[in-house]
Order: structure tokens, then sequence, then C-alpha cells
């Protein structure tokens, strides 16, 4: 099912990139959106995160936390470099 | 001595030891991909008008790709089912169907798409000289439309002398000013037979379509094959458990090795998911 579901997904993907949705910027965030949703799906239903004890969670909440701050990083160089758009 | 809280709960996590163990792995692993992630990020965006490359992977084997791991995510959870309901045999064919999928990913990515990869080459002009090939990049348009500009030649590497590059062109240098070519296709074209002379001191520096090549092929070779070296990890890992030493664990306790394949079903999920990434950043934005 949940196979179907994500295969389903993977031809989204590949037919909405040969979509315009205005701006690459539009086109990339979409497609983020679906794999988000992807992988969403694979967490939450082939590595049961559904359902599961409280450690876990606990774990999962510091990894994202940390790998946020990791990105937050990476924005925080948009303001040393004046070249990005 | 026996090892403890294999099958048993912990009390104090409330798990079995090898759940908490491979969670924590993950979650190292999320910041190991995490930080190649945002490399990638820092690198696109830093990237000149006309230096990020678009549709050069081969966009139906990688949707193939895609499918065969999330078929072998589906398998190993089959897998594990089976053994929860003392099935080995069933549990026997689903894990050789997982290895099977693992095995094949592995064989694409290395028999076929780097190789392609590595026999491609590419010439990145300098700025002065674009306009002398022109007929070859097709940037008037491209600015009257206001699209970034092409600044490298493609195709096959005919021959090369001291003075100049010979190159059978990829359709889109053969016939820059096709609308048809301003947006990647689905099925890769393959190389015309028109050749281009480029001369070498009008190149700014050429390569095959190796990690040298840009940063989007530098990035694209360190993410996949680290990736690829996480497929190999787990097909042999997979292999241990369906070898006839596991069968004789599943006789003596069969739950612990269902606890064993559900573990490395977590990571082999783990593997998927970052492949879900992979994917769309790669071969399609």
């Amino acid at each position: 099912m949940v196979g179907a579901l994500l295969l389903t997904f993977t031809a989204v993907t590949v037919a909405l990139s040969y979509v315009d949705f205005g701006t690459r910027k539009a086109n990339i965030g979409i497609a983020m959106l679906v794999a988000t949703l992807k992988a969403g799906a694979v967490a939450a239903v082939f590595m049961h995160l559904a359902a599961e004890k409280r450690l876990i969670y606990r774990i999962l909440i510091f990894t994202g936390f940390f790998v946020l701050g990791l990105f937050w990083l990476t924005f925080l160089a948009w303001y040393d470099y004046p070249i990005f758009r | 001595m026996e090892i403890p809280y294999t099958i048993s709960t912990r009390p104090d996590t409330g798990l079995w030891n090898a759940k908490i163990g491979i969670w924590l792995f993950l979650a190292s692993e999320v910041m190991l991909f995490g930080g190649l992630f945002s490399a990638y990020i820092f690198l696109r965006i830093d990237a000149a008008p006309g230096m990020w490359p678009h549709g050069l992977l081969n966009v139906p084997v990688g949707t193939m790709n895609t499918a065969i791991l999330i078929l072998s995510s589906v398998t190993v959870v089959l897998a594990w089912a089976s053994l929860k309901m003392r099935r080995y045999r069933a549990y026997w064919w689903y894990m050789l169907a997982t290895i099977s999928c693992g095995v094949i990913f592995l064989t694409v990515k290395l028999a076929y798409e780097w190789p392609q990869k590595f026999e491609h080459f590419g010439a990145y002009i300098k700025p002065e000289a674009l306009g002398k090939y022109e007929k070859y990049l097709g940037n008037e348009r491209r600015a009257e439309k206001g699209m970034e500009p092409r600044i490298e030649i493609t195709g096959h590497l005919h021959s090369q002398n001291a003075k100049e590059y010979e190159v059978a062109l990829d359709p889109v240098n053969a016939e820059p000013d096709n609308p048809s070519m301003d947006r990647p296709h689905f099925f890769p074209l393959p190389v015309t037979d028109k050749v281009a002379t480029i001369e070498k001191e009008d190149v700014d520096r050429a390569t095959m379509f190796l990690p040298t090549h840009s940063a989007y092929f530098a990035s694209y070779f360190t993410i996949t094959g680290l990736h690829g070296m996480h497929v190999l990890g787990g097909v042999l890992v997979f292999i241990y458990m369906w070898l006839p030493v596991s069968k004789r664990l599943y006789q003596r306790n069969p739950e612990h090795l269902a606890n064993r394949v559900e573990v490395s079903g977590l990571f082999w999920h783990f593997v998927d998911l970052v492949w879900i990434f992979v994917f769309p950043l790669f071969y399609l934005l």
C-alpha cells in the first residue's frame, strides 16, 4: 500500500519537474515538498515511527534540532555574501 | 556470556538495546548526510550563472533505481513480518528479493550511470571567447529570453592535439537555438554526428564528467558514492541474515533474528529515505 503510494509520488516528482512553475525556486520548493511527504511516509510507516516508544522520539527531537541548526548556518551565510540572490 | 536485552526490554529505556542503538546511529547519519546536503545548497546558491548544469543525468534510469529502492523497502518489511509469523520460507524469499534489489541498484549505478559520465566530455569556454562559439551556445537567444547563459560545450571527445579538441556535440550544443533544448529531456538524447573544433586557448578548463568537472559533479559523486556505500553495507548485512548461519539463530531464538532484521530494516529505510532527496536534487532540479 505505502509502497504503491511512494511509487506514485516518485512518478509525480518526475512529472512535476517537467512542469514550469514560473521560477526555478518554485519548482525546487514543490519537488522538496513532495520528497518530504515521501520521507514522512517512509518514516511513519516503514520505520513505524507512527507509534514508537517515547525515548526514540526524544532522540529524534535532538536530531531534528541539530540538523535544522546545521541548515540554519547555511542560511546565515546569506548575510556574509552579497552575491546571494 | 549472554548479551542482555536482545529481545526483552531494558527497564530504564523501555526498549531492547539494538533498537535504541540503531536510532542513535541513524541520528548520527542524519548529521552526516545533513552536512553534505547543506554543502550542496551552499555550492548551488553560490554557483555563477551557467555553472550549475541541468539535465546531465539519465532520468528514466534514476527513476527506475528509485522504484527499485522503494520496492526493496517493501520487501524488507514483508521479510520481517514473515519472521514475526514464523514463516521462514517466506522470509527467505523476501530477503532474497531485498538483496537482489540492492545489487541491481548498485550495478546500475556503478556499471552504467557512473561509467557513462566518465566518458562524457565538457569544455568551459573562457568568457571572452564565448562569442566565437555562439553557433554552439545560442546565447543571444537565451539572453533575449532571460535565461542563464551556456558557457560549456559538451559531448564525446573524438580527438585532441596540442591546440584543439574535436568534440562530437550533444544535441544541446548541436542545435542551441532549438526551443526544445531549453529544458532537459526525459529520455536523454544521444550525442550527434556534428563535430565541433574547440581551440584550447579558448577553453577555461575541460574534463570528463568527473568530480573535477564542477561543483555539481563533485557533490553528485560524493553524495551518491556515500549513499552507494550505505547500500553496499545494507546488502552485506542482509546477505548474512539470509545465509544458513542465520537459520540456526532462527531455530534457537526466532525473535532475536526478527529483531536483527527489524534494526537492519530501519537502516535500509533510512538509505531509501536519503535517496528520496538525492534523486530530485541531482536528477530533476
